[in-house]
């Protein structure tokens, strides 16, 4: 992965900041949108977009051809992720959202594989180990933001994968 | 006989010699008078009798002005009375208070007789009728009036803004003057014209009816003429029974009118422009905007090369039937490419259409699928589908 952030060439085009009304442009413009969103959440690691500030955003703005994307069509693009479990607003106004490149499963996947690809099941570890530790350098959850961390493990939790443990002075988890 | 003045025979200013006549004598109504054999002078003004000779040294001789005659006849001559002479009759006005004495100061009759012993000069009669009609006495009384007037503008004109203020007025009186007098002439005109349309659509009417009787070459032959006159036959409304088949026949007329025009726009024009420019082809009989709209609608059951397309923001057009949605999306996708992008203004310059209709071509390009909207705060621009296109 390059240092720069690569823009797709619609990037440059300005209807793709309108929503388009004719149904099949709308689709490809709104899964344009998507893939340029995750892939750009997965370059920065950001997990959470403001819509208040999509104005604002480095991504949904583009000051070299003066368009921005208003919030209507922000909040289609994250109803549209929100619909493949892309997404998921935080807050009841669905002004706040977090975007995960990969759902929440398959964040509990990946971390699960490489804990029993390292033999750790059985015993506990700390999320700022699983996250920010050594001997995940080079995982893709490396640096994921514990909100989502958490989240994920809960998915995995369900299926009876691993146990989070949540107190004050601890924050960990433990994998059967 | 009481309107007869003493006078001399000396011509006024503008007064004109036409015709004299000897051995004549006048009568007062049916009376003969003393004043026989004489000369008989016409002039321009006025009638003079005077005993012969007396008029060629200018002695006084008897007058009477000519406009006091209201109407000229000739006796028919009597067939047992077998005189020569023949009569004329001259019927007289009132004569004015201010007349100079004259050789019978009160008559019973309201007209005098001329008697010709040597026969009647034809010219005489047909002479004072032209004289009556001229009136040219009349100009004698004005004409030094008009060629005062003049002057005395003139010298006012050099008191200031009083002068000024008067000869706009003058100016103004004359234009006015000018302008009642052309549309005198319009009125008639148009009377005229009135009489003419009623002329010719009575004979119309006469030709419907009795088509068989009328060979085709004689009635193509007078439609010409009405043509040729300005008046075509437009579809009217009486001349149907049913509103269904003037409405037919209307929105052939209308595709006829109509069928150039809108090739030559593009293949679209908008509703209103449709019934503008059918209401100038016609002139006279000017069509409802409903009448229009019902004929319209029956153009598609008709056959006919041009047919009603309502869009969906409402805007009603006619446009060819050969043009379909996707033809104009081609169209318009074409110039997109060729441009890059377009506003509806700017392809309303390009093709030389309306910006509404403009606009009607780029959302149904954009319904189409092959344009894609920009609407920024510069405004509403379309692109070519690159969304779609791509991948």
């Amino acid at each position: 992965m390059s240092d720069q952030f690569e823009y797709p060439w619609q990037y440059n085009f300005p209807p793709f900041f309108t929503l388009q009304l004719h149904t099949e442009t709308r689709a490809k413009q709104i899964s344009a949108w998507r893939t340029l969103l995750l892939n750009y959440c997965k370059f920065s690691k950001t997990c959470t977009l403001d819509v208040r500030e999509a104005s604002h955003h480095p991504l949904l703005s583009n000051t070299s051809i003066n368009r921005k994307l208003n919030t209507e069509v922000v909040l289609a693009i994250l109803s549209d992720l929100q619909r493949t479990q892309n997404a998921a607003p935080i807050d009841k106004q669905r002004f706040r959202w977090e975007i995960y490149w990969h759902t929440l499963e398959e964040w509990g996947n990946l971390i699960y594989n490489h804990i029993v690809s390292r033999g750790a099941t059985n015993s506990v570890l700390t999320l700022f180990e699983l996250s920010q530790g050594e001997d995940v350098r080079d995982e893709e959850f490396f640096g994921l933001e514990t909100e989502v961390l958490i989240k994920a493990l809960r998915v995995l939790e369900k299926n009876g994968k691993c146990e989070v443990i949540l107190s004050e002075d601890l924050q960990g988890v433990k994998f059967f | 006989m009481d309107r007869i003045e003493y006078t001399s025979p000396m011509l006024l200013p503008n007064e004109s010699y036409l015709v004299k006549d000897q051995n004549v004598r006048l009568y007062d109504g049916d009376q003969k008078t003393s004043f026989e054999g004489g000369e008989l002078i016409l002039t321009t003004h006025r009638i003079m009798w005077g005993r012969p000779g007396a008029i060629a040294l200018g002695q006084v001789c008897l007058s009477l002005p000519l406009n006091l005659v209201v109407f000229v006849e000739e006796e028919s001559s009597n067939a047992f009375t077998f005189s020569r002479s023949r009569k004329i009759v001259l019927h007289l006005n009132e004569a004015s208070p201010e007349r100079n004495e004259g050789p019978q100061p009160s008559s019973i009759y309201n007209y005098i007789k001329l008697s010709f012993r040597e026969g009647l000069n034809s010219d005489i009669v047909s002479l004072l009728n032209d004289c009556m009609q001229k009136r040219k006495w009349e100009w004698s009384q004005t004409q030094p009036n008009v060629s005062t007037k003049p002057s005395l503008p003139n010298i006012k004109l050099r008191t200031g803004i009083a002068g000024i203020e008067r000869s706009i007025q003058e100016k103004q009186k004359q234009t006015d003057e000018s302008i009642s007098l052309a549309f005198k002439d319009l009125n008639k005109l148009m009377t005229m014209a009135k009489d003419m349309v009623l002329l010719s659509q009575n004979i119309s009417t006469k030709i419907r009816e009795k088509q068989g009787d009328i060979t085709e070459d004689e009635t193509v032959r007078f439609k010409l003429y009405l043509l040729s006159l300005g008046i075509d036959d437009p579809v009217t409304r009486d001349a149907y029974k049913s509103d269904n088949q003037y409405y037919r026949s209307l929105a052939k007329q209308v595709v006829d009118i109509l069928i150039t025009p809108i090739t030559e726009a593009g293949g679209i024009m908008a509703l209103t422009d449709v019934f503008c420019r059918v209401n100038r082809a016609r002139g006279l009989e000017l069509l409802s905007p409903e009448d229009l709209l019902n004929a319209c609608r029956l153009m598609e059951s008709l056959d006919l090369p041009l047919k009603l397309y309502r869009f969906d923001s409402g805007v009603i057009i006619l446009q060819l039937v050969s043009m379909s949605e996707e033809s104009i999306a081609e169209s318009t996708a074409e110039m997109l490419n060729e441009k890059g992008s377009l506003s509806s203004e700017e392809l309303a310059r390009l093709l030389g259409i309306s910006v509404l209709l403009a606009k009607e071509r780029l959302l149904t390009t954009e319904r189409c699928g092959k344009s894609c909207r920009d609407d920024s705060t510069e405004g509403l621009r379309f692109y070519p589908n690159l969304l779609l296109k791509d991948d």
